[in-house]
């Protein structure tokens, strides 16, 4: 199922902010919170947070693009996860990253150009007894092969 | 009749259909009229009979798995007659692979309901707890202490020694940080026991609290393991309803309250000062020692950091098992690893034993090999900073000490098996890309270096002046080793010159003699 955001709206975002100020050290949990809303961290949410939390924007800025996580844009509709990590590669897994690469037509960290689906490397999923691995729209994916990368790949096209 | 019926609900299963499996048991249940109660447990840690499912019965619990959707119908007509059906593996406790660990830290892992306080308490849990609060901060460090447990991350710092210092500093508030940002590849127990025994894990960082006063505990868990974040989110309400979390913890006069923090797909946040940083909700950069987070941690409080497994260690050694523990293992290394058999592997998952058992009888023995059938060329141990070991280094213990004598470590104790397929040049240059890819920014030889790194080894894979880029490579390795600040840059070098010495043909020609000049 792909997820459902919001578009931004600056109340919400302020909303959003404001239920967290209060937390010790609340950045990243702003970030997550906003990027759970809208599907990515809209640029003009960074000086509203630098605001409320009496930070630079720099300061928010620097966080924001730390972070592997964070989007500066949406996501395809669909995000699809491979992991790339060694004990995925032992079990076989750079095949079928070439696989899935080669069946959407896009090289891993793109997206589609229809913006169904988005292809992303992730180290680690902590499934490496089931490896190789994935995560399709927050769902794992254990034990991979060809028949289960294509039946994924499939899915994001529906 | 009525069946108590255990469908895991770790994400290493779920991966593999257990939730599938789960709605269908429903169905066909109602279908059978049949009254059956499911219990979501953890996982028994052997993920090649995953989804692993299990009914109670007077004889004990009796496993079936690898379960598929479609075998759902017979197998519960086999467990409703308590016949025979190809997918049984009888009682599991008495599955040889499964017999033959010592659990001590995962005892309760997939046995109990990870979201009941009351059926945490029915399997001996919170005795470690309820005795603390009896003791003395003195005496409960005396215990971990005499377990000799020592951080499970990796470091293998003596636990013991890292809480007295926390108690002796002074300080109006303090905090117990719990290191859940596992992100080494081949790793999967903190995910594994935050999924299937949550409360151990609660319970040690509450005895880590009343022992050197602290009041607050965050748990920073990478945001690649959601199953775990909302394992870990559940048992703490849980935990708070029963009293066991929040103000005067089983009505004592102690106070210790928990919080969940997501990380950001930062690995060099499981490096301890960086996950500071990153807590404090800044960049996760790297922090210089001296001052010790034991000294100024946390928003410069006095903090404890430890991993999931020395949290999860705690229960059992005060529950009176200090010596008990400290029993079991080898040399400096006591008591049990929760060791993690990954990648090629036949027989993967968690096997928790005393320290001393050896890399072969770990990967040929209980691993069973590779599941592609093919022979095993070499092991990465301790993650994607852990050194690639050939066959002919089998015979090392399962040991700190012994690793480092043969220039390894044991890390978090993952295993990564690799069939003779793998080209351990590639290997080395994925460890710099990683690093490159990872680094924090902070200092140069971690930085500028990985990324030097992966450039030369190209260089090296494409016959390109290999002995004098090899002569680069590793005075490279020797800069980074020593010049950074963290493990990251410090131990990128183990799996790059690991390969090297132990796989240097994989490097490209050695010449045989120098030519001789004219």
């Amino acid at each position: 199922m792909a997820p459902v955001y919001e578009p931004w709206d600056a109340i919400r975002g302020a909303e959003i902010i404001a239920e967290h100020t209060h937390l010790e050290g609340a950045t990243l949990v702003i970030l997550h919170a906003l990027q759970e809303a809208f599907g990515y961290v809209p640029e003009p949410a960074i000086p509203m947070m630098a605001q409320a939390l009496n930070l630079s924007r720099a300061e928010v800025h620097g966080v924001f693009t730390f972070y592997h996580d964070f989007r500066h844009e949406p996501a395809g509709r669909h995000l699809l996860k491979l992991c790339r990590a060694e004990a995925c590669q032992a079990a076989g897994g750079d095949a079928l990253v070439a696989r899935a690469e080669a069946k959407l037509g896009i090289a891993m960290g793109n997206t589609t150009a229809d913006r169904r689906v988005t292809l992303e490397p992730i180290y680690c999923l902590g499934l490496c007894a089931t490896a190789p691995s994935a995560m399709l729209d927050g769902r794992v994916v254990g034990r991979l092969d060809e028949v289960r990368i294509d039946a994924l790949v499939a899915e994001t096209q529906r | 009749m009525s069946l108590r019926i255990f469908v895991p609900r770790d994400a290493g299963a779920v991966a593999v259909g257990a939730d599938e499996v789960a709605l269908a048991l429903e169905m066909a249940a109602s279908k059978v009229d049949v009254e059956i109660e499911i219990v979501r447990n953890g996982s028994r840690g052997m993920y090649w009979l995953e989804p692993l499912i299990e009914v109670a019965t007077p004889q004990g619990r009796v496993g079936f798995g690898p379960v598929t959707e479609s075998d759902v119908n017979s197998v519960l007509n086999a467990m409703i007659s308590d016949g025979a059906h190809p997918l049984r593996l009888g009682v599991t406790d008495e599955i040889p692979w499964l017999k033959r660990q010592t659990r001590l830290t995962f005892a309760r892992c997939g046995i109990i309901d990870p979201r009941s306080v009351e059926d945490y308490r029915a399997h001996d849990g919170y005795k470690g707890l309820e005795r603390a609060l009896t003791l003395t901060s003195d005496a409960i460090l005396a215990d971990v202490t005499a377990s000799g447990l020592r951080g499970r991350g990796g470091a293998g710092f003596p636990t013991g020694i890292k809480w007295k210092t926390v108690a002796q500093t002074s300080g109006e508030q303090k905090y117990i940080v719990c290191n859940a940002d596992e992100g080494d590849s081949g790793t999967f127990a903190d995910r594994m026991i935050m999924e299937g025994d949550p409360f151990v894990v609660i319970e040690g960082m509450t005895i880590a609290g009343i022992t050197v006063g602290a009041t607050k505990g965050y748990v920073y868990i990478r945001s690649e393991y959601p199953h775990a974040v909302e394992a870990m989110n559940v048992a703490i309400a849980a935990a708070k309803r029963a009293g066991y979390l929040g103000a005067r913890i089983g009505g004592s006069a102690h106070s210790f309250d928990l919080e969940v923090r997501v990380g950001a797909g930062a690995y060099v946040c499981g490096e301890e000062t960086s996950l500071l940083e990153s807590l404090e909700g800044r960049r996760g950069l790297v922090r210089a020692k001296p001052p010790l987070p034991a000294h100024k941690g946390l928003f410069g409080k006095p903090t404890v950091i430890n991993n999931v497994l020395s949290f999860a260690a705690i229960p059992f050694i005060l529950a009176g098992g200090a010596k008990a523990y400290a029993d079991f293992g080898m040399g400096r290394s006591r008591g049990t690893m929760p060791i993690q058999l990954a990648g090629n592997v036949k027989f993967g998952g968690l096997f928790e034993i005393a320290f001393g058992i050896t890399l072969g009888e770990l990967v040929d023995d209980i691993g069973g090999g590779t599941f592609t059938g093919r022979p095993v060329r070499a092991v990465q141990v301790g993650g994607p900073l852990g050194a690639y070991f050939p066959r002919a280094l089998f015979d090392t213990p399962f040991d700190y000490e012994a690793f480092a004598a043969r220039d390894g470590l044991i890390g978090h104790g993952g295993i990564v098996i690799f069939d003779d397929s793998v080209d351990m040049a590639k290997q080395a240059r994925f460890a710099m890309e990683f690093c490159a890819i990872e680094s924090c920014g902070k200092c140069t030889p971690c930085r500028i270096g990985s990324t030097r790194g992966v450039e030369t080894i190209d260089k090296i894979r494409a016959g390109e002046r290999v002995m004098e880029n090899i002569a680069v490579i590793e005075d490279l390795c020797n800069t980074m080793k020593f010049g950074s600040l963290c493990a990251l840059g410090g131990f990128t070098p183990y799996p790059v010159s690991s390969a090297l010495k132990h796989f240097r043909e994989d490097f490209g020609p050695t010449p045989t003699r120098l030519e001789a000049a004219e």
